[in-house]
């Protein structure tokens, strides 16, 4: 019986087919299935095996986004269940992400935030054109593990060194991990700035934020 | 090992792009000039059996010089009976090529006389072995429609190399073979023997002809006689042939484009009229890749923009005369598969597709057609899927205009998750040697073009096992071979090859 739902789950996320995915949460809830084992039985093998299959050459871009949507329409669903049953889903770490001051860019940004959601991770999007006060702000409410801070033009990237540096001032720094991405920024310019990582494409942020989690862990 | 996915063949479908490098008045004024250095001037046929066939038709000849001039009456009347349309055939019916003006079908280039190895890199002289092993990658890739004999089997005796080259073309791919090695009568005879076998019969052979076979003419004017002869061979026994101008600009044609065309052309226009004199109606083309010397050692250069010129330009007189053309790109002269080989093979290839060349040559070799490389057999396939993907043009309809997806998404979205992206991103051409990489990754794991390319040489040999011939055919095959042999006075043992063959054995 469970067998069925969780292949339903599976098939939405591989089909990237958010209604299909979220009338499966839907389901699994009707069905007395408790939201993590849906999470973890069900939708996570679907996001697994599209992410192999990206991994092989056989499934592009789109394909990783639209699964991505899937599962976050499904776990949009579930997650009031998780808090009703007090449940705490294990999350890989806490990100914020935001593009800086000055900048209007967000396509970038976005397709990292969705990809680290699905990754696992607890992603804080600030949005565009954002403050190093609200970046500082951010980090402190929702105790990220995380920043990541994105820029695409050659004149707003200085707006990262601002934020490392504020972060600095507010004593998170080098606790909170600093990653940085956009067209511009290099491995030297991160090195440059003292970022902790940095990025040239979405897939790669993912490897690197949990690359950020695992060495954050291993000093603490 | 058993065989495994049937091999394929996928031509680039010409009309989503016009190329045009000569406009009307310019194709018929070189029509013209041609018409007239035949009649005035002359073309030299050093062959009896062509001269007899010239002088009974009505023109003169002069025995001494053996220079032939027609009158253009004759050479019109003749090419008028050219068939516009033909198929090339393969052992495997699936991949039959029709020459129907509408595809452009890629070779492999030949004929090469080393190989540069994959392991090593190091050059050797090739051999027959080398036939078969080029024969069956090329059999892998469904960018090459067809085979050329890709380098010389010159391990076997010079009278019977050309029908072992065949042999080992024919027990390593199912794809049509044309061969541009026979040049005497008697390998001619042979090799329709052995291309009948294969068919089934003559009559077979006639109506699906497994081979064709291309001629060289003799820049400035003239033909090789064996070439005749043995184009004269073919022509009787109904097998496509062609002749082919490497007319040299300042060397061995004028140093203006047009006068090459002229000369270039009159060679051809003469040769395809004799086919028709002696075998009316029979299936011929036109062949060319000419060039312009390199003015300080006056070499072939295997490209340039004259050269790329040439091959915009010849489709337009092929097709004033209503037969297929096969035509010389690719052949960089380049050393490795580098930049200039890079530049040289995309721009002639694209050139001569465009045009619409119904016959596209050749891949994979090195130095001017020199050098045999794996390496270069894969990145000038992938050089003619980009040139394949660019002739589908741009279709303009109520789908392709896409307004449905462009209203969902709306200002500031993205296309990434609109479902018609997903239903259409596999239309977009997607690399298999590009470096698309991010540069950090590039620097951290290396590799690239060429390293990808002799790898996927290295797995396409390892797993690639094309349906082997019958063992009585093969063993048929290999009996005409050695009967040329005998004729000759230099018969050998069978090779690996034809052991191979012989046994039924795919590889």
């Amino acid at each position: 019986m469970n067998d069925t739902a969780f292949e339903a789950m599976r098939r939405a996320v591989v089909d990237g087919d958010a209604d299909a995915a979220a009338a499966a949460a839907s389901a699994a809830i009707a069905a007395g299935i408790p939201p993590l084992v849906a999470i973890d039985e069900g939708f996570m093998p679907g996001m697994k095996e599209v992410g192999a299959g990206f991994a092989a050459g056989d499934l592009f871009l789109p394909d990783m986004m639209l699964a991505a949507r899937a599962m976050q329409r499904a776990l949009n669903v579930l997650e009031p269940e998780l808090q009703k049953a007090a449940v705490e889903r294990a999350v890989a770490g806490r990100v914020v992400i935001g593009t800086v001051a000055g900048d209007i860019h967000e396509i970038g940004k976005n397709l990292v935030g969705m990809l680290l959601s699905t990754s696992g991770f607890e992603v804080h999007d600030l949005g565009v054109n954002v403050s190093p006060e609200r970046f500082v702000a951010a980090v402190q409410e929702h105790r990220a593990d995380i920043v990541g801070l994105s820029a695409l033009l050659t004149t707003t990237m200085t707006g990262q060194r601002t934020i490392i540096a504020a972060l600095q001032a507010a004593g998170l720094r080098p606790p909170v991990k600093v990653m940085v991405g956009g067209a511009p920024v290099t491995g030297a310019w991160a090195s440059e700035i003292g970022a902790d990582g940095y990025s040239e494409d979405a897939m790669g942020a993912v490897e690197l934020a949990k690359r950020l989690v695992g060495a954050g862990e291993a000093a603490r | 090992m058993s065989p495994d996915v049937a091999a394929a063949v996928s031509p680039a479908v010409v009309g989503g792009i016009r190329v045009e490098a000569l406009d009307a008045e310019a194709v018929a004024r070189i029509h013209e000039a041609t018409l007239d250095v035949i009649e005035t001037v002359g073309v030299r046929f050093p062959s009896e059996r062509a001269l007899d066939l010239w002088e009974a038709a009505g023109a003169t000849v002069d025995r001494g010089a053996e220079v032939v001039r027609a009158p253009r009456a004759l050479i019109e009347r003749a090419l008028a009976t050219a068939p516009a349309a033909y198929p090339l055939a393969a052992r495997d019916p699936r991949l039959d090529l029709p020459l129907d003006g509408r595809h452009v079908y890629a070779a492999t280039d030949g004929c090469g006389i080393e190989v540069a190895d994959l392991a090593t890199g190091e050059r050797r002289p090739s051999g027959v072995a080398d036939v078969a092993e080029i024969a069956r990658l090329a059999d892998a890739l469904d960018e090459v429609a067809f085979h050329w004999i890709p380098v010389s089997a010159q391990d076997r005796p010079a009278p019977s190399r050309s029908l072992h080259e065949l042999l080992a073309c024919w027990a390593n791919s199912t794809k049509h073979v044309q061969t541009e090695s026979i040049v005497t009568a008697p390998e001619a005879r042979a090799a329709i023997e052995m291309a009948a076998a294969i068919a089934g019969g003559r009559d077979a052979l006639r109506a699906r002809p497994v081979l064709s076979m291309m001629q060289c003419t003799t820049s400035p004017l003239g033909q090789d006689g064996g070439s005749v002869d043995a184009a004269l061979e073919a022509a009787a026994a109904g097998i496509p042939v062609g002749f082919m101008t490497m007319a040299s600009a300042a060397f061995t044609s004028p140093t203006s484009l047009a006068g090459t065309l002229v000369v270039g052309n009159a060679e051809v226009v003469a040769a395809l009229a004799l086919l028709q004199i002696a075998a009316p109606g029979c299936p011929v083309y036109y062949a060319a890749a000419q060039t312009a010397i390199d003015l300080r050692s006056g070499a072939y250069t295997g490209g340039g923009p004259e050269d790329f010129l040439f091959g915009a330009a010849t489709n337009q007189l092929a097709d004033f005369y209503r037969v297929p053309l096969s035509m010389g790109a690719f052949a960089t002269g380049a050393k490795a598969p580098d930049w200039q080989a890079g530049v040289e093979n995309a721009l002639s290839a694209f050139l001569a597709s465009a045009v619409g060349s119904d016959m596209l040559l050749g891949l994979g070799l090195l130095n001017g057609s020199r050098i045999w490389s794996h390496e270069q057999l894969l990145l000038d396939a992938e050089i003619f899927s980009i040139v394949r993907a660019m002739l589908r043009g741009i279709p303009v309809d109520d789908a392709s205009l896409a307004l449905d997806v462009i209203a969902s998404v709306g200002p500031a979205g993205d296309y990434l998750t609109a479902p018609h992206t997903r239903r259409h991103m596999r239309e977009l051409w997607r690399p298999r040697f590009m470096d698309r990489r991010p540069m950090g990754v590039v620097e951290a794991e290396g590799g690239g073009p060429r390293a990808w390319a002799n790898a996927k040489a290295r797995e396409l040999l390892a797993t690639h096992v094309p349906e082997p011939l019958e063992p009585l055919l093969a063993a048929e095959l290999s009996r005409i071979v050695h009967g040329r042999e005998r004729e000759a006075g230099v018969e050998t043992a069978p090779t690996i090859v034809e052991a191979t063959a012989a046994a039924g054995a795919g590889r």
